[in-house]
């Protein structure tokens, strides 16, 4: 089977050929070797970065943003989503702070800071 | 009246990446006033990652990869007039800002330009209908939900695929709204490919394109749009017209160099960028003035803008610094299919002079071609441009000289 | 309690009325259904104070627009509102045209109006440059002028408020009681409010009002009225306001300055379903750019920062109604107040209050009445050194919120107190112009949000942008 993609990677925005046979791929069309690597693993098990807001209880009006550390598998992004909905942290808030640990196999780190 | 010897207006990327050039081309007294409380601008609130990839060679979010601009800052003692608006600047270099201390006037010997831009308001897009609450620009959204951590929405319609709707319309589906379409009035989207793949095609979110929004109903908050298919001159077709519910419009239309101080100082604008004009030091029609980042031009990359604002950062202390040298200067032309050249001036100094330009429409397989006159200066292949891509041109010097009086850039299908 | 007088609407009527009757020791109240003051045709009309030429001799119009035009300057003025006597033209374009423009002229003699001149296309040309070379012949007004319209009701109604009068919104009358000399006046919510003296100023409600009270003799004509408005870079494209000749609709689509330094264009003429139906279409703003177009050739719509429609109560007969019910006791109409109902407030408002005196209202004054109002626009016509000694005693004018049109928190915060105090978005908009500017709200919008809810002590999600369901949040993340 074929499928064709457009790499996500960086703004270049490749379109990429992918060759599947059962679990190899080949890729072609990349300028890079990053899009090989995102055209077999969007073909094998689709996966993104997330990165969202969630409250801070005793700052009102004010919001953290934060990222996973790794991507993780598409399928998983809403409840991904639900957990961090349901969370709050607590204001002082350093960028770069682990604010999820283990989370579908990675880490929410905060992205910004809230004094 | 206080004395510094370069003032940096703005303190999003282009002002921090400029305020550190400046500072480490050797001027120490260099200030940056900042309207907002925090530095890093617009940055702030676009909490996607994708940022810095060219710059610092890794892949960030906007609050980190401003972040790694304000250290810099912070590492190099340089000081931030925060919460500080400026309200005019003068031709001969006096700015005068507004803070909670009082009136501040400062004299600068450099100005560099670093306000931003501004996004189309539905006023300016002469959307007809009614004017219902729920008509949002897609810039205001944002904020409201990633720095101020409230929603505007739960069913909602994008009109206009520049990446700021693209990324809003993902944003508002994982924060649990449905977005009903993206609706662009272009018959090709405005945006970058990777993000109507990871943005749209992800969630199954529609872009409807050659479509824009006909009609806005509703009379306290919205209820619903009119959207329609537009004929060649952008005319909604009145039998494609259908009504899509909503309680929620975000308008990703547009950006507008904010240049209302500029113009006020009597800075040469060009209307094509709505930025000022200049040369490839970023050094505007008044000596001493620079500009740079969305400002001058509205760039797609903040790592382009990063590079704009330290070529005006440098030159700007360069001009302070004090080793004019008398050149030639070559003005630049948008020809057949190009929307735009920065600079507008090219000065014969330097060993290689960059030409940014946008295209107006997409086409694959080009050439972009540089010439004096007849004589062609230099070719570019590209294998598809947009007008959504800024393109960058190098051209050595040595090809230039003082005999060439404008340089015209025009795409050619190859 | 009985109130001695009830004004329902509060437009630039029922706001002047409301502060004419504040001078004497009456209650009184104004009751208006919107979440704000000057929320119908006083909000969104041309702005235009008349020279007086115009309307047909013998008419109410003609009497009101002659005796008010002075009167409303005079009153601007007291109220501190921005206004200017930037004069008008009246522009011919053909023969039949020019013969229109020399009876317009003929008829401001008959209605006691000087000062005004017949020109040539090329003298109108040498005191407006942008001028269509097209104009043949113009009509000069020099005594017209320009002002504000909805700050101008929401000053009158602050003045009236700050000597008494009482201002109950989002009261939506929905039934009027008549008995024993007293009206009683339900609302929509279920309250109501009791009265001996019924004065109706409901604009394009006006006839379902009356008729509520058992007078249906007012049929309202709903007319809607395009208008763009452009940025204030573009305010000087004129220094006049530049009519059409007059056809059957109405005195055409104008180019003006505002008061505020803005450039408006419209309006246009359309008779629809309802007093509320103020949408604004694709056809209609291509009518009035192509109209504009023809006159000022110049103008930059590319600056339009706006659009919107005001809906003018008219009324079959051509003239305003104001004058004692023929069916209802102690009940005034003030109906169908279109062109150049504006001009006219004040001496509408003299002429109500005299007709009260007829009616039997006491009218003592009060000795401690205080006609003028606070100009709450002053700040931004300090000096830099003034606004820096403002800010030193209260920082929150250090503070600019609203960038286009250089707003501080400190005014906003002000806004929201004076008189009659904003409680939304657009109120806020319309008092301090934040949000008003080219970027139309995008970068103040949150600020102001917060601003709002401080001072009203509400939670963020409940700020409205115009009251009722016009919430801008749905909540949290």
């Amino acid at each position: 089977m074929t499928r064709t993609l457009t790499c996500i990677i960086c703004p270049r925005g490749c379109t990429l050929q992918a060759e599947i046979n059962g679990d190899s791929v080949s890729v072609s069309g990349n300028a890079c070797k990053r899009g090989e690597e995102y055209g077999r693993s969007e073909c094998l098990h689709p996966v993104r970065t997330v990165t969202a807001v969630i409250r801070v209880e005793n700052r009102p009006d004010c919001a953290l943003s934060v990222k996973t550390a790794q991507p993780i598998a598409k399928e998983h992004i809403f409840d991904l989503m639900a957990v961090l909905r349901g969370m709050t942290v607590k204001a002082p808030v350093a960028i770069g702070e682990v604010i999820c640990d283990n989370i579908y196999g990675t880490q929410v780190i905060a992205t910004g800071s809230v004094e | 009246m206080k004395n510094h010897d370069i003032v940096i207006i703005g303190g999003g990327p282009a002002g921090m990446a400029a305020a550190v050039a400046a500072f480490d081309s050797g001027v120490r007294d260099v200030v940056i006033i900042d309207r907002e409380d925090n530095l890093g601008g617009v940055l702030k609130q676009c909490i996607h990652n994708g940022f810095g990839l060219h710059k610092l060679g890794k892949e960030l979010t906007g609050p980190e990869y401003a972040h790694v601009y304000a250290q810099q800052v912070r590492e190099r003692g340089i000081k931030v007039y925060s919460g500080t608006t400026v309200t005019r600047i003068t031709s001969d270099k006096i700015v005068t800002a507004t803070n909670t201390d009082g009136i501040l006037k400062i004299q600068a010997k450099a100005v560099v330009l670093a306000m931003g831009c501004r996004e189309r308001s539905r006023g300016a897009l002469n959307i007809s209908g009614t004017r219902p609450a729920g008509v949002y620009s897609a810039g205001t959204a944002q904020k409201l939900i990633n720095c101020d951590g409230y929603m505007v929405g739960k069913r909602v319609v994008i009109l206009g695929s520049g990446d700021i709707g693209l990324i809003m319309a993902r944003r508002m589906t994982l924060q649990g709204a449905k977005v009903e379409a993206v609706c662009e009035i272009l018959p090709y989207s405005g945006g970058l490919t990777r993000n109507i793949v990871q943005c749209l095609e992800d969630y199954g979110i529609p872009l409807h394109l050659s479509t824009t929004v006909a009609e806005i109903h509703g009379s306290e908050r919205l209820e619903g749009v009119t959207v329609a298919q537009v004929d060649q001159n952008r005319a909604p077709i009145e039998s494609t017209r259908r009504y899509i519910p909503c309680d929620t419009l975000l308008l990703s239309c547009g950006l507008i160099p904010e240049n209302e101080l500029t113009l006020n100082a009597g800075i040469e604008l060009d209307k094509v960028t709505g930025g000022a004009v200049v040369d490839q030091f970023r050094q505007t029609s008044i000596d001493g003035i620079f500009a740079c980042g969305n400002v001058l031009q509205v760039h797609d990359l903040v790592d382009h803008v990063s590079d704009e604002a330290e070529c005006a950062g440098a030159s700007a202390a360069k001009y302070v610094l004090g080793n004019p040298s008398e050149c030639g200067r070559i003005t630049t032309c948008a020809g057949e299919g190009v929307r735009y050249v920065l600079p507008q001036r090219v000065l014969l100094s330097g060993e290689q002079v960059s030409l940014y330009l946008r295209v107006r429409e997409p086409q694959t397989g080009v050439k972009l071609v540089v010439k004096s006159g007849e004589r062609i200066i230099k070719t570019f292949p590209r294998l598809k441009a947009a007008p959504g891509e800024m393109e960058k041109l190098d051209i050595p010097m040595s090809l230039l000289s003082d005999a060439d009086k404008t340089l015209t850039v025009s795409m050619e299908v190859q | 309690m009985i109130y001695d007088i009830a004004i329902v609407g509060a437009g630039v009527c029922g706001g002047m009325i409301a502060r004419e009757l504040s001078r004497y020791d009456l209650r009184v109240c104004l009751l208006e259904r919107a979440n704000d003051v000057a929320m119908g045709a006083s909000k969104a009309n041309s702005g235009i104070i008349h020279g007086g030429f115009d309307p047909e001799p013998g008419t109410l119009k003609q009497k009101f627009n002659t005796e008010g035009r002075e009167l409303l300057f005079d009153a601007a003025r007291e109220l501190s509102v921005p206004h200017i006597r930037n004069g008008s033209l009246v522009c011919a374009f053909t023969p039949e045209e020019e013969e229109q423009v020399r009876e317009l002229y003929a008829r401001g003699a008959t209605n006691g109006i000087d000062n005004l001149h017949l020109i040539s296309g090329e003298q109108a040309r040498a005191l407006e440059s942008s001028l269509s070379q097209g104009v043949t012949l113009a009509l000069h007004v020099p005594d017209a002028g320009i002002v504000c319209p909805y700050k101008l009701t929401i000053a009158a109604v602050g003045n009236a408020m700050d000597n008494g009068v009482e201002l109950h919104r989002n009261f939506e009358v929905t039934g009027i009681e008549h008995s024993g000399g007293i009206f009683t006046l339900k609302s929509a919510a279920g309250e109501s409010v009791s009265t001996k003296y019924l004065i109706n100023c409901a604009g394009g409600h006006a006839g379902k009002v009356a008729a509520m009270a058992g007078d249906d003799s007012i049929e309202i004509i709903p007319r809607a009225g395009e208008y763009m408005l452009l940025d204030r870079s573009e305010g000087k494209t004129v220094g006049h306001t530049i009519f059409r000749a007059p056809s059957k609709e109405g005195k055409g689509i104008l180019v003006s300055p505002t008061a505020d330094g803005n450039l408006l264009l419209g309006p246009t003429a359309v008779r629809v379903d309802t007093p509320d139906s103020t949408q604004t279409t694709r056809e209609g703003l291509a009518a009035v750019a192509r109209s504009v177009k023809e006159s000022v050739p110049n103008v930059d719509l590319s600056r339009v920062i706006t659009s919107f429609t005001g809906v003018r109560a008219s009324h079959a007969a051509g003239d305003f109604i104001v004058g004692q019910s023929k069916t209802v006791d102690n009940m005034i109409n003030v109906a169908a107040i279109d062109s150049p109902g504006l001009t006219a407030c004040v001496a509408i408002a003299r002429y109500v209050t005299d007709i009260l005196g007829g009616m039997g209202v006491q009218l003592d004054r009060k000795p401690d009445w205080c006609g003028k109002r606070e100009d709450t626009e002053a700040f931004s016509k300090l000096t830099d050194e003034e606004k820096d000694a403002v800010i030193k005693q209260n920082p929150a004018y250090g503070r600019i919120i609203c960038r286009c049109e250089e707003i501080t928190e400190g005014e906003i915060r002000a806004a929201l107190h004076i008189n009659p105090p904003a409680l939304d978005m657009d109120g806020v908009k319309r008092r301090t112009r934040s949000g008003m500017g080219r970027c139309q709200g995008g970068f103040c919008a949150p600020f102001v949000m917060k601003l709002i809810a401080e001072e009203r002590q509400i939670e963020l999600e409940e700020v409205t942008k115009n009251g009722g369901s016009s919430k801008m949040l749905t909540g949290r993340i």
